[in-house]
This record gives structure tokens, C-alpha cells and sequence, in this order.
């Protein structure tokens, strides 16, 4: 696979979110807004990147009964990272994702990507692969926020462009399991036709 | 006073699942079968009330004598998974009729994030009675992290409930599976939105 193939792959064909169904948790509690789907997304894509790319560099070393405990440590340090970095720089959005920042050491697609990927190819590879999953789950993850914020309270990005308070109801817990639910369907009927 | 709201709050309002969110991966993943999810649940309950125990110990008086709470989330995590490994040794010597019912759950219960998800909270955030700010003491965190589990559960069998029934009924083609299960979720969730003025 070409690097670009590596990238790409992670938008339609291996996204994380509607094909994998891999780190629900953030997936449907940051999503009540464009922004903060956005921003969970772009946490992650940088765990992602720096984890694949430290696994990949030490993968050899690390005896194998051994790797996950390893590899979580590994992911755990580059979220202290980030939560440092974002304290720094967005502490808004870091406020407002709150405990989920924390959570990206136990999603899923994080420590998925090390064990099925980047512990068995080249740094730059598992670059790639992080950066295409990455951009996967914050486009995902955007579309979720952006659609649960136009429904809840008739904004997009922040932008108000609708009268009234909107559907108060898809900002909170149901409309995220149903946004989901939804645009699951949607993405399989799409992707079913394009196949045929 | 203050335990019978810490329960109902964390039980029915905050449920963790229907409207906190967390532990959804076990919550779509393991809800197929009533068995399952009795299992998962157990597993949960256990592995979350001690693992709050032992974090909030290592929170005041390791990390923040020594003025390294920033490094939080690693210690945590790892503590988390050394106690889900003894927790599985342990049961496996004692009683190995449990360890048989729990089988694969255990491991899994690492990547959970309910389990990261309560210790984290019961360090970082402010509860409220009668008007009061204050953070959970050391009972009150057990009991909370013990209540929340029990919350866990009931979502889980509840949810579990449901798709064994969902399982009978004719489903479009491409409503199978994980959508009509998030559908189902939704509804139950606002079911469960219905709690939220009693406390």
C-alpha cells in the first residue's frame, strides 16, 4: 500500500466510527457540538500519530507477553502530553471535554491501531495509518457534532442561523445514540451502492 | 442522607451509560445475550469498587504528597490493570466456579472505560448536596463507585433484555446489528431522561 492509500483508507473504506465501530465513548458524549466533536477528533489524531509512531520504533524490544501493558503506557504518556499541551494552549476546550481527554488512553482505536498495525511495520507507515484513522474519527466525529448541533440548538460551528432553541433532545443522550444509529445506516446504504 | 442521593443520583440520574457515556463499548458489544451481560455486569462491579479504592488511596496520599498528579492518568491506568490481572489470579484460586462465569470479561474490563472513567471522577469533581460543593470522601467514594456499577448493570440487563426480544422481530436489511441497537439505546436512554428531576 502506497502512503497515500494509507491515509485515505482510514476516511471511507476502514473508518473508524461507521465501519469498525471502535471508541464509542467519545464518539457519543463530545459530539453535542461541531467544535467539540472537532477537538476530540484532533486529540486523538495526535495520540494516534506519536503512540503508532513510538510502538512501531520500539516494537522489537518489547518482549511479547508483555506488549499491552507496554503499549499502554506508552499511549498514557503521550496523553499527559496533550493534556498538558491543551491545558496550555485551549484550556476552553479542554474544560469542556473534560474527563474525556484522560479517556483517550483506553479508547479503543488507539490501541488497536499499535497492536494491528504499527507494531509490525515502518515509523513512517504507522505514521500514516495514525494520520488516516485520525482524520477518519475527527471527520466522523464532526459530522455527528455537526448534525446533533443544527438538530439541538440550530447553529453550525457555533454559527447561529435558526430561530428558537432547537431539539433540546439531541443534544443530550438519546439524539447521540440516534444520530449515530442514523448515520450508520446511511454510510452502509452509500458505501452497499458504491460496491455494486 | 447524603448516600441514599449519591445512589439514586448515580444509579438512575447519571446513569453511566445512558447519559454519561462511558463503558459503551462492552454496552453494544456484550448486550447480545441476557447471560452476557449478567456476567459483564458482575465483572464490572467488582473490579470498579475496588479499583476507586485503590486509586483514591494512591491519589491523596501518593501522588499529591509527593506533588506528581499530573502523571494521574498513567498511574491509574496502571494500576488498573495489575488489579484486573490479580483480580483474575486471585479468583481463579478461590473460586473457580466465578472465574468460569466471568471468563473472558475480566481482561476485557481493562480498556473499559467506566472503570478509568469512575476513578477519574471521584478525584476531579465537585458533588453538590443541599447547596454544598465539596469532594467525596473515601466512603462516599466507594459507595458511589459501588452505586455507579450497580447502574451499569441495570442499563446492561435492561438493554440486554431488550435486543433478545429485538432478536425475534423482522429488522430492515440495513438496520441490522449495531444500528438498531444505538435506535433501541436512544429510546431506552430517554427513558431514563425521565429520572432526572429526582434528584
Amino acid at each position: 500500500m502506497t502512503k497515500f492509500q494509507l491515509i485515505t483508507k482510514g476516511l471511507i473504506k476502514e473508518n473508524p466510527t461507521f465501519v469498525l465501530l471502535l471508541g464509542m465513548c467519545p464518539t457519543l458524549a463530545t459530539t453535542t457540538s461541531a467544535i467539540n466533536g472537532m477537538s476530540m477528533g484532533l486529540a486523538t489524531l495526535f495520540v494516534l500519530v506519536l503512540s503508532n509512531m513510538a510502538i512501531s520504533a520500539i516494537a522489537n524490544v518489547i518482549p511479547d507477553k508483555v506488549r499491552i501493558p507496554a503499549y499502554i503506557v506508552v499511549i498514557a504518556t503521550f496523553v499527559t502530553l496533550l493534556q498538558f499541551v491543551m491545558q496550555a494552549y485551549t484550556p476552553a476546550i479542554y474544560e469542556t471535554l473534560g474527563i474525556f481527554i484522560p479517556l483517550i488512553v483506553v479508547n479503543c482505536i488507539v490501541l488497536g491501531r499499535a497492536e494491528a498495525f504499527a507494531n509490525k511495520n515502518s515509523v513512517v507507515d504507522s505514521a500514516c495509518d495514525g494520520l488516516g484513522i485520525g482524520l477518519g474519527f475527527t471527520l466522523s466525529l464532526t459530522i455527528l457534532g455537526l448534525i446533533r448541533e443544527i438538530l439541538g440548538s440550530g447553529s453550525a460551528f457555533g454559527f447561529k442561523f435558526l430561530p428558537g432553541d432547537g431539539i433540546l433532545c439531541f443534544v443530550l443522550a438519546p439524539g447521540a445514540f440516534m444520530v449515530l444509529g442514523y448515520l450508520i445506516v446511511l454510510f452502509h446504504k452509500v458505501t452497499a451502492k458504491k460496491n455494486k | 442522607m447524603e448516600y441514599v442521593i449519591i445512589i439514586i443520583s448515580a444509579i438512575f440520574v447519571n446513569n453511566i451509560l445512558l447519559a454519561q457515556f462511558l463503558g459503551c463499548c462492552p454496552f453494544l458489544g456484550v448486550s447480545n445475550k441476557l447471560s452476557t451481560a449478567v456476567g459483564m455486569s458482575g465483572a464490572v462491579c467488582f473490579v470498579i469498587t475496588l479499583s476507586t479504592l485503590v486509586t483514591y488511596l494512591l491519589q491523596y496520599y501518593v501522588l499529591d504528597p509527593l506533588g506528581i498528579g499530573f502523571l494521574q492518568t498513567i498511574a491509574f491506568i496502571l494500576v488498573i490493570a495489575a488489579l484486573v490481572q490479580m483480580v483474575e489470579i486471585v479468583l481463579k484460586k478461590v473460586s473457580p466456579a466465578l472465574y468460569q462465569a466471568l471468563g473472558i470479561f475480566l481482561p476485557l474490563i481493562t480498556t473499559n472505560c467506566a472503570v478509568l472513567g469512575v476513578a477519574l471522577i471521584v478525584v476531579t469533581k465537585e458533588f453538590t448536596f443541599g447547596g454544598e460543593p465539596h469532594m467525596l470522601n473515601l466512603v462516599e467514594s466507594v459507595v458511589y463507585a459501588f452505586a455507579t456499577s450497580v447502574g451499569f448493570g441495570l442499563a446492561m440487563v435492561l438493554f440486554a433484555g431488550l435486543r433478545e426480544q429485538l432478536a425475534l422481530n423482522k429488522v430492515p436489511e440495513s438496520f441490522k446489528g449495531i444500528p438498531i441497537a444505538l435506535v433501541t439505546a436512544s429510546i431506552l436512554a430517554m427513558a431514563f431522561m425521565g429520572f432526572s428531576g429526582l434528584v
